[in-house]
């Protein structure tokens, strides 16, 4: 018989084994002939993880509880594997082409890459692999306690059994798994060694096997026998279990973190998953080929009561096997092992990516730019996150007292991991998907799962009461955990599943139809989604701030020195360039970004190199906010074109008020020389003529009535022009007093030609048409008259055709009247029509009689009188048009 | 379910017409697994009524499991085989 001690030595002996060849597996890869290491063999015996020491052990157990119900376990991921093109090559390809380095990092970079979402990932996982651990401390501690009882009875106690197998694990994981930071978080010498376990634990279940058909039951057929005879020997079937526990190994074989590590993270070719897709459900088939002849054999041979877990060690043991059962026991070693080192490596590398890598860099206030070596906060992370993980596997060993049946433990993780299930799938076929839904999902399935499923699992009143048992919380009775909404009866497995799984997917597609996703999500989402349409990275750099040596300083202390360098020489070479620095192009920025992804997590990656590389990083919301940007400088420069339109068009306006105002002051210096000339002239005279009256004492009556008279009209013109400009200072200062009168337009124009005509006789004809119509006005008719007298006489003085005529003619126009008074003479220039109505304006000013004051008066008076005059340029001759408003006439009709 | 784009001709020559409908094959593969492995939930099983009749024996059922078990993973082999022929051939050419 096998004493512990030998056993323990075996142990020893084998882990060197495994240690070596995976020592020398990473050597022949690092020199580069690690290509057989890659082979689509070695990848499929590495997914043989998913067989644990709860396979090896608990099956047998399994199936001698429940008949063929066990098999359900592995159905599930042989239906995954041969429908793989249906999930696993979208899967495996989006790894692939994202770099995702664990499970939360899939489902954060899918989300936009939420770190809270990869934490809430992670500590899911912790949580849900943590029975799985304590599953496997179980299986080994068991199988060493039935050597002990079968040698030294009192020798190891159970606890400190499972304490020192645990410590074990750690330090073989740490060994195994930390040894280096690979760039692409490879584990090369893992995936051999549990390779090698996988070839380990399926020779000793098959020896075991053929031991149990050939060397106890004798052949097939007696067999076949003996199962029918066996209490197992019907059909007996808990039919929703049969269905829900082959979508739920279906599931968590997907979803379970140690799978995603050795099926997507570790895969080196697509093709291998379609050799893997035969291959892996043989290695499945052959696994459980030999169950059920074990477990009737077992139930057959041992005395009642012996725990049927450990039938494939103590089957053999009873039989003075003694070999064969320590075959067996290394074959339920290898599975507990490579499952723990798996599946603590790949947890670790979650926690230090998502938790603990983030926060210490939050901490380090310099940024990725700080001295230290990054390398060794990852790996003491990782390494401090497997003795956690481990622990926490301890003890929930400790908690649950470590009797309960394999089998059930194992589907407690199952459920739990099964919850990423939705937010993977739904992120890889569903555009739509949010990170809100996703997170939302995932803790509405989780919750239920904690009060379903793993608290229960301590047994009533360990954490729930046994009152939460049966009345619910808070006395709520459908708050039952294993009665939800008050349905009895459903298997608590069963149960735990439906609800969990149906709930977290309805609350994930409901948030996520009603939440908006972050552009970031939405070109995540359609990169997932559409990967096999474009399966590049989209997102990139701006390199222009970023400096080589930041990036080699950075890289150095997560690649390494050696690897940083030859990576940076490399790309110097491929640029180019002499010396080991290239420039810091898009592309060599995004495959630095792929290059430390591997090592500290995609989202942390990024955030290093968005740290040195500042505020030119272009993620997607950078390009969203630049074309805000864009946006709004396009409005603003619209604003500004309408702007400078308005201000050209002011300009114009100025131009042409200038130019009015020069050609103003131009006049009004003329006119002042003239005035001057004109006020000059009559005093000339009136001086001369006043100094001849002084002066000269001969005169006759008749030369000083002469001369008198001269001085008088020369004092009358001087009045004149005062009196004008008086007057048209008054009018504009709006000092003048209407004197309202009712009378007749025509009256009024007669008046007028009569008193202009009386003033000065000329040989201008006037023609007044209408002038027999009874046009009654009010308005006042003194200063209408003296606008009409103004025209007339401007008339008389300008027209200068041979035979000069002025019409005068009365027109209805809207509500009010228009007197046209339309003359034959030469038209007035453009240029000056703009400043007839001006003060002092003066045109073909031939006698120098005018002030140039009667229009400007004229059109101040039709300002007064409500109305207005302008000047029309017509084909024959001048017209202007008094026009008066609608009231003036009116008022009198 | 399918790999054509809008732009791929419409009919194909025959060895790509015999690929997809490998292809196809292969879809289908899981669906008929699920279908043969779901069978089992619809025997009788012993003790859910004196009436019914006698449960399957265990025997049998190992034996179909196995066998559809064994079949799906022939099956799987020889697509992938097969597909992987014509790809070959493909490169050759």
């Amino acid at each position: 018989m096998i004493s512990v001690n030998q056993l323990l030595g075996v142990s020893l002996v084998y882990v060197a084994f495994l240690f070596a060849i995976a020592f020398f597996a990473e050597r022949a890869s690092m020199r580069g002939k690690g290509s057989w290491l890659r082979s689509p063999t070695v990848y499929t015996l590495s997914l043989s993880i998913y067989c644990t020491a709860w396979t090896f052990y608990g099956a047998v157990g399994y199936a001698a509880r429940s008949g063929m119900e066990f098999v359900t376990i592995y159905l599930g991921p042989s239906l995954v594997m041969i429908g793989w093109w249906w999930v696993l090559r979208k899967l495996v390809r989006i790894g692939r082409a994202q770099r995702a380095t664990s499970v939360a990092d899939l489902i954060s970079a899918r989300y936009g890459k939420s770190n809270l979402l990869a934490i809430v990932v992670t500590v899911m996982a912790v949580i849900g692999v943590t029975p799985y651990i304590a599953l496997q401390l179980q299986s080994v501690t068991l199988s060493l306690s039935i050597f002990s009882e079968t040698g030294q009875p009192d020798s190891l106690s159970q606890q400190t059994a499972a304490f020192w197998v645990a410590g074990g694990l750690v330090v073989f994981t740490v060994l195994f798994g930390t040894r280096n930071l690979n760039a692409n978080e490879r584990h090369d010498g893992v995936v051999i060694a549990i390779a090698v376990e996988a070839v380990v634990k399926l020779v000793a279940l098959l020896a075991v096997g053929i031991f149990v058909v050939w060397g106890i039951a004798g052949g097939i057929g007696p067999m076949m026998e003996r199962i029918d005879n066996s209490s197992i020997g019907e059909w007996s079937m808990d039919r929703s279990r049969w269905a829900a526990l082959t979508m739920l190994s279906a599931a968590a074989f997907l979803a379970l973190p140690r799978m995603f590590q050795v099926m997507v993270v570790e895969n080196e070719d697509e093709r291998h998953l379609q050799i893997a897709s035969w291959a892996f459900p043989l290695y499945l088939m052959l696994m459980s080929l030999f169950v059920v002849p074990i477990a009737v054999v077992g139930l057959d041979i041992l005395p009642a009561g012996s725990n049927p877990d450990l039938f494939v060690l103590t089957v053999p043991l009873a039989e003075g096997q003694g070999g064969l059962a320590t075959l067996s026991f290394l074959g339920g070693f290898s599975s507990a092992t490579s499952m723990v080192i798996v599946a603590t490596l790949a947890l670790s590398t979650m926690v230090s990516n998502h938790v603990v890598m983030p926060v210490w860099l939050s901490r380090q206030a310099e940024g990725a730019q700080v001295s230290g070596d990054v390398r060794n906060v990852v790996i003491l992370a990782r390494r401090a996150s497997i003795l956690m993980i481990i622990f926490f596997g301890y003890i929930y060993y400790r908690l649950s007292g470590g009797g309960a049946a394999l089998a059930a433990i194992g589907l407690i993780s199952f459920v739990g991991v099964a919850q990423f299930l939705p937010a993977m799938l739904g992120g890889i076929f569903w555009r739509g998907a949010t990170r809100w839904g996703a997170l939302a999902g995932l803790l509405v399935g989780f919750a239920v799962w904690v009060f379903c499923s793993l608290l229960p699992s301590f047994g009533p009143d360990a954490i729930l009461s046994t009152a939460v048992f049966e009345q619910g919380i808070g006395g709520l009775r459908w708050l039952r955990p294993q009665a939800l909404f008050g349905i009895e009866g459903i298997d608590p497995t069963v149960h735990a599943m439906v609800w969990s799984l149906s709930l977290n997917v309805a609350v994930f597609v409901g948030v996520s139809l009603v939440t908006f996703p972050t552009p970031l999500e939405r070109l995540q989402g359609a990169q997932f989604v559409n990967v096999f349409d474009h399966s590049t990275q989209a997102r990139g750099w701006d390199a222009a701030l970023a400096t080589s040596e930041d990036l080699m300083i950075m890289a150095q202390r997560i690649l390494g020195p050696a690897d940083a360098l030859s990576l940076f020489r490399a790309e110097a070479q491929r640029q180019g360039l002499t010396g080991h620095l290239p420039e810091p192009t898009q592309g060599f920025l995004q495959t630095l970004e792929r290059e430390l992804a591997g090592s500290v997590g995609s989202a942390t990656a990024h955030a290093m190199i968005s740290q040195l590389v500042g505020g030119t990083s272009v993620s997607v919301e950078d390009l969203m906010a630049v074309a805000d940007e864009s946006a709004q400088i396009l409005e603003y420069s619209n604003r500004l074109e309408a702007k400078s339109a308005e201000l050209s068009r002011t300009a114009r306006q100025l131009r042409e008020a200038n130019q009015k105002l020069t050609a103003l002051s131009v006049q009004k210096d003329a006119f002042l020389g003239q005035i001057s000339h004109e006020l000059r002239t009559p005093m000339t005279s009136i001086r001369s003529f006043s100094e001849i009256l002084r002066d000269t004492d001969k005169l006759d009556q008749a030369d000083k009535t002469k001369y008198a008279s001269i001085i008088h009209g020369e004092t009358i013109r001087l009045t004149r022009l005062l009196d004008d400009l008086l007057d048209l200072s008054v009018l504009e200062n709006g000092q003048v007093s209407l004197n309202l009168e009712q009378g007749n337009l025509n009256d009024v124009i007669a008046q007028a030609v009569l008193s202009a005509g009386g003033a000065r006789s000329t040989q201008l004809r006037i023609n007044h048409v209408r002038s027999d119509l009874d046009v009654p006005l009010s308005t006042d008719l003194d200063r209408l008259r003296q606008v009409f007298i103004n025209l007339i006489t401007n008339a008389q003085k300008y027209c200068n055709a041979p035979e000069p005529s002025l019409t005068v003619d009365i027109l209805q126009h809207g509500g009010g009247l228009q007197v046209v008074f339309h003359d034959n003479g030469t038209l007035i220039p453009p240029e000056a029509r703009a400043l007839i109505f001006e003060k002092f304006s003066r045109i073909n000013d031939k006698d120098g009689s005018g002030a140039g004051l009667g229009l400007a008066i004229c059109r101040e008076i039709m300002a007064r009188l409500g109305g207005d005059i302008t000047y029309e340029p017509r084909a024959d001759g001048n017209a202007f048009i008094v026009h008066l408003p609608g009231q003036a006439a009116l008022a009198a009709q | 379910m399918s790999d054509q784009t809008p732009s791929a001709t419409l009919f194909l020559e025959k060895r790509s017409y015999r690929r997809r409908r490998l292809m196809d094959a292969l879809r289908l593969l899981p669906i008929v697994g699920v279908l043969l492995w779901m069978l089992p939930v619809f025997w009788p099983s012993g003790g859910d009524h004196p009436a019914d009749p006698t449960p399957v024996a265990m025997s049998s059922a190992v034996t179909y499991v196995f066998v559809v078990w064994i079949l799906l993973i022939l099956a799987a082999a020889v697509l992938w085989w097969f597909i992987g022929e014509r790809d070959r051939a493909d490169e050759g050419s």
